[in-house]
């Protein structure tokens, strides 16, 4: 550690400037590679989607993990997206490509609701 | 059910004849329905019997007659909480077919399969097939309309009806109907029925006499129980509007996998257990999923519902019994007068 930091304080200032700079900017190029292939899980479990508003960025894919012993659906109440019936431990996923607000819901059990938001 | 047990509920019977509802003796009596406790109604008023005496009430009247009420078999269903279901659907037909006196029809209040597969929906057929009562009359339930909004449940259980799978029939001057809350369900509701089938249920009561006795029959409780779990039917108060001037009027449903019973004015409300797997009562866990009970308490908590019609006093008689007898209930000798 002492090594290294002598390492660093030996070098010419521009060069260490110049280091500085770069760092951000990888730093930036591998959240866009995240981004564009985040993903976020939402869990079915006791009869309720968890979490119940999952935020998530443009081009993110989401996946429904159904852990319930009942079959459970993960529908847009505005028809942008509709799962088949997921028995346990199927998963349903889906990838947002415009920023927007998407409340979904069970159609078998109409009281579980869920909302997702991409931003 | 022990000699106490029996003056108690005597005790409050009494009670029941006396004051028309009191609300604390029925629920006494509520807690007694799923060991063998007998419901009369009789023009609103409730009296009640034991299973034993209802059962050598049989024969009579010519126009007396039975029927048993199966739900939510979910054929398919192999969780821990009934890893054969096929079976207990099974022990309830033998149950069916044991009854001293056949019944004229069944009536299943839905979930006949769990995931709408024709395999699932075969296998049930397979074993109705072997009820004493030939006449099977079906309402859908939510698990029975998974995958082509309910077209395979049409063809199969329900030709001849209207929308969704709705229709009614008599039997001898009881008037049935068999209603759909399970389609087209809104996201943040409970059961529904629809402008449409409400509108048809409205034509279909009018003009009949206000004393014919009127059977209503759905999956989801046509009564709210518990809307947190959904329990319940959003524009069920409408429909019960339309049967508000008939003098006996009983619901009958399925759903919550429990008995449940209630009775307001002139309408009775009950729902029967599953033959499939049993769920907790409303609240007492984090969700209405399956529940598992021990193996050998699993009978004790499945059951079918056999439902006696007499005509001399436009009464039906309502017997929930569990798959395997605790024995007490159905033998004990009854107690008080017995009702009529």
């Amino acid at each position: 550690m002492t090594k290294k930091t002598l390492w660093m304080a030996s070098l010419p200032a521009p060069v260490l400037i110049a280091m500085m700079l770069l760092l951000p900017g990888s730093r930036s190029l591998a959240a866009n590679d995240q981004r564009s292939a985040a993903s976020a899980a939402v869990n079915i479990d006791n009869f309720v989607f968890g979490p119940q508003t999952i935020t998530v960025p443009v081009g993110a894919t989401v996946t429904w993990t159904n852990k319930d012993d009942i079959p459970h659906t993960s529908v847009s109440t505005e028809g942008v997206f509709k799962s088949k019936v997921l028995d346990t431990d199927e998963k349903f996923s889906y990838t947002f490509t415009k920023a927007g607000t998407y409340p979904y819901y069970c159609t078998i059990h109409p009281k579980m609701t869920g909302k997702v938001v991409v931003q | 059910m022990t000699d106490q047990n029996k003056d108690l509920i005597d005790q409050k019977l009494q009670d029941l004849n006396n004051d028309g509802i009191d609300r604390r003796g029925f629920l006494k009596c509520m807690a007694w329905a799923g060991t063998g406790l007998v419901w009369t109604m009789s023009g609103g008023i409730p009296s009640s019997r034991t299973f034993a005496k209802t059962a050598h009430r049989s024969g009579g009247n010519g126009g007396d007659f039975t029927f048993v009420q199966i739900s939510d078999s979910h054929i398919g269903f192999n969780k821990p909480a009934n890893p054969d279901v096929t079976a207990t659907l099974q022990t309830a037909i033998n149950k069916i077919n044991a009854m001293p006196q056949k019944p004229d029809f069944i009536i299943h209040t839905g979930d006949l399969s769990q995931l709408s597969k024709p395999s699932e929906f075969d296998t049930l057929d397979q074993v109705l097939k072997g009820a004493s009562a030939k006449q099977i009359y079906f309402v859908p339930g939510e698990h029975d309309m998974l995958t082509d909004n309910g077209e395979q449940y049409l063809q199969r259980y329900g030709k001849g009806t209207k929308g969704t799978g709705w229709y009614s029939f008599d039997q001898k001057g009881v008037h049935f109907v068999g209603l759909v809350n399970v389609a087209n369900l809104k996201a943040g509701g409970m059961g529904s029925l629809g402008h449409e089938q409400l509108e048809w249920l409205e034509d279909d009561l009018k003009g009949r006499s206000a004393s014919t006795p009127i059977v209503l029959f759905a999956h989801i409780p046509l009564w709210t129980i518990y809307p947190d779990w959904g329990w319940g039917t959003d524009d069920s108060e409408q429909a019960l509007s339309y049967v508000k001037r008939f003098g006996s009027v009983t619901v009958l449903n399925g759903h919550i996998h429990q008995i449940m019973q209630k009775v307001e004015g002139k309408v009775s409300f009950h729902t029967a257990m599953s033959t499939a797997f049993p769920q907790p009562a409303p609240g007492t866990a984090p969700s209405a999923g399956p529940m598992k009970v021990p193996a050998d308490q699993l009978q004790r908590v499945l059951g079918i519902t056999d439902v006696n019609y007499r005509v001399s006093g436009r009464s039906l008689a309502i017997v929930d019994s569990p798959l395997g007898d605790s024995g007490s209930s159905a033998s004990g000798n009854g107690g008080g007068s017995g009702g009529r």
